[in-house]
């Protein structure tokens, strides 16, 4: 009996039960759903793809994760990915008119530079929430707005793309037997959960999460660790940036990365870290952008219109976060108390 | 004769804006406005900026924004938020669009009611969204952000379930509506065939206006929304109805959306689930510039307005110079970030002077 409150209790419980029940669901009415084979020395099928097309959400709410612990939303994450994807595109393309298989920069350098330029976009984003104050909501709407703006004027208005395959190996390829993405997602999470649970970083998020002049007044330079966690979100960004750049090697100003953020903020309720700021979960927030996926695919896979998925979609997310609700939970309690 | 002074010279004006901050932001816009304008008038004078028909036209072709804008004027002065309105009005016009016509598109068939009908439905939903939204956030607790995102992607569902393609609106007595102006000769204009017009749009928005500032300065509700937005602890302490107001301003919104929806239908004469992209973030900027503060407990419906019209006259300015559509969004994100600077500086010097 332990054992099993000892389940229902860990945060993980939660995302886990709605992402086993969506998968549930799959298996029973189709088994194919779950199909998994190699061919050719890689791993195919149903579940990796929906692993594989998760990738580029879990990055964002990686990074989404700890800046909702700190009290904050960032609503630019999509906006910075598209930036970063027309940064390395302009930089493998040079001064180019036509794209060529060639690259002006060896891709090194256009990873690290892109992902400075994230990190940048983040410090931005940062000092406007840390140092002058302004609510996170407005802070990064400015720049979800201006980093439109600015991925229009790098890419001229055009749709970019580039003939470099090499760099579409980066999302493309496969690692044995599973796609490069995926190995990417996972050392992204290894290193975020590693820096947040063995380091005192984590407990500093959720210090300046749950009371920022507290944390301050115990010594936490709650600015700093406001602006370390705009920064990250941004690297994430620009990471998921040069992942979809790799991925289709084009970029479209007026669609890439676009509505991305709200889903990364989804995925990260999902995953069970509450918006007030506080304790997170980022374990949760990968399975929350997996069960998006799975949602996602599950009505690619039953030939549900296309018109219904969003509606659906807004259906789950209103029974999860109910479920989630402390109100619920207080409801639950008192039935049982009450028998 | 003893003159006493006061000792710190420059009190005087930190004194002021201490006494007036809940005034600033919005005053400041004005002025923003009225620069901006003679800005433009200076550049573009000569190709008709400085016309009636450039002015009114400031609130002919935006009575979507400034009908939305004065609902989530309500929300933000409470300190909440509401990502759905955008949704809510393309599902308006989708209702008006589709409930209206005989048939539409290869297969569907309209439910041809009389327009009437179809929009007191379309009236009624955005009612009833917004009431389910403000359950969700009063009752259960959860963030509003999350509660109205999954209101927008339910209610986009509910458009391109009705139909992916857009739908047209014939009905003779809605287009007529819609086409009927005011119009009078534009009298700073050289051209003698110069006309101003202004569309019932304008009138249903003005009609909204004088109900909200009434609402606001004159009504128990009004205070509470105040209170709740200072401080929501002291206000349940006092006693006054967080959670009655809180549902009624998420309702008061729902139906304003709606009625933007109708009124952007009015200018459209169309349905569809495209319609109106973005423009919940154009509406929360708008009401943000025009002196609202996003933490809530001060805001004012007329700085909305005022908000709404900054907005339109930098897109003016992308028109008139033909400026690529990017420095648009850029030149809004930069005023955006400006202005929150002043607000933030106005209320530290208030904060300040309250310690001193």
């Amino acid at each position: 009996m332990k054992i099993l409150k000892k389940i229902v209790s860990s945060s993980m419980f939660s995302p886990l039960l709605a992402l086993f029940l969506i998968l549930l669901f799959n298996l029973v009415i189709q088994p194919n759903f779950l199909s998994v084979e190699i061919r050719d020395g890689r791993l195919v099928g149903n579940l990796i793809a929906i692993l594989n097309r998760s990738v580029p959400v879990m990055l964002l709410a990686i990074g989404m994760t700890l800046v909702i612990a700190t009290g904050g939303t960032d609503l630019s994450v999509g906006s910075v990915l598209a930036v970063a994807s027309a940064v390395s595109i302009s930089l493998i393309r040079g001064g180019d008119v036509n794209p060529t298989a060639d690259t002006a920069m060896p891709l090194i350098w256009v990873v690290l530079i892109t992902m400075l330029v994230g990190i940048a976009l983040g410090l931005w984003n940062g000092f406007l929430v840390a140092k002058i104050g302004m609510p996170p909501v407005v802070a990064t709407l400015i720049l979800m707005v201006a980093g439109r703006g600015l991925t229009q004027n790098i890419t001229r208005e055009r749709s970019l793309t580039t003939g470099h395959l090499p760099f579409g190996e980066i999302a493309n390829g496969f690692t044995w037997g599973i796609p490069n993405q995926c190995w990417i997602a996972l050392a992204v999470f290894l290193l975020f959960w590693y820096f947040s649970r063995r380091t005192a970083f984590g407990l500093f998020v959720e210090s300046v999460g749950a009371n920022r002049s507290a944390a301050n007044h115990a010594g936490i330079r709650a600015a700093v660790i406001i602006v370390v966690v705009y920064a990250l979100s941004g690297l994430c960004a620009s990471i998921a940036g040069i992942l979809s750049a790799s991925n289709v090697r084009v970029i479209e100003p007026m669609n890439t990365g676009q509505n991305m953020e709200l889903d990364a903020i989804v995925a990260v309720v999902l995953g069970g870290t509450s918006m007030r700021g506080g304790k997170f979960n980022l374990g949760g927030s990968c399975i929350g952008a997996i069960i998006l996926m799975a949602l996602t695919q599950t009505m690619y896979f039953y030939g549900v219109p296309v018109e219904f998925a969003l509606s659906i979609k807004a259906v789950v997310i209103v029974i999860v976060v109910i479920v989630q609700s402390p109100v619920t939970h207080k409801f639950i309690r008192r039935e049982a108390s009450a028998q | 004769m003893i003159q006493q002074r006061d000792a710190r010279g420059g009190g005087g004006v930190k004194k002021f804006i201490a006494m007036h901050v809940k005034i600033i932001p919005s005053a400041a816009t004005l002025v923003l406005f009225v620069i901006v304008y003679i800005i433009g008038g200076v550049l573009y004078g000569n190709v008709g900026f400085l016309t009636f028909r450039n002015f009114f036209s400031l609130f002919t072709d935006n009575t979507h924004l400034l009908i939305s804008s004065v609902g989530m004027t309500l929300v933000i002065i409470s300190g909440g938020i509401d990502l759905s309105v955008g949704a809510v009005a393309a599902l308006s016009t989708m209702i008006i669009a589709c409930g209206n016509a005989v048939e539409y598109g290869p297969e569907r068939v309209g439910w041809g009611w009389p327009m009437l009908l179809c929009v007191a439905l379309a009236l009624a939903v955005g009612i009833i969204l917004g009431f389910c939204m403000g359950i969700l956030i009063q009752v259960f607790n959860v963030a509003p952000f999350i509660a109205t995102l999954a209101g927008m992607f339910f209610a986009r569902g509910l458009c391109f379930i009705m139909s992916i393609d857009s739908v047209p609106i014939r009905d003779p007595w809605f287009t007529a509506l819609g086409r009927w102006r005011i119009q009078f000769h534009d009298l700073l204009s050289v051209n003698p065939n110069a006309r101003v017009n202004i569309t019932i749009g304008v009138f249903i928005f003005l009609v909204m206006l004088i109900i909200s500032i009434i609402l606001m300065h004159s009504t128990k509700i009004g205070r509470n929304i105040y209170a709740i937005g200072g401080n929501e602890q002291s206000a349940r302490l006092m006693g006054l109805p967080v959670a009655g107001t809180r549902i009624f301003i998420y309702t008061f919104n729902g139906f304003c959306s709606a009625l933007a929806g109708v009124a952007f239908a009015l200018t459209m004469f169309s349905g569809y689930g495209r319609h109106l992209y973005g423009m919940e973030l154009d509406v929360i900027a708008s009401v943000v510039i025009g002196g609202a503060l996003l933490s809530g407990g001060i805001g004012y419906p007329l700085g909305s307005l005022f908000g709404v019209m900054t907005q339109g006259v930098i897109r003016k300015f992308v028109n008139f110079g033909n400026l690529m559509s990017g420095y648009a969004r850029i030149t809004v994100g930069v005023l955006l970030f400006l202005f929150i600077v002043m607000q933030r500086i106005v209320i530290m010097i208030a904060n300040k002077n309250k310690e001193a």
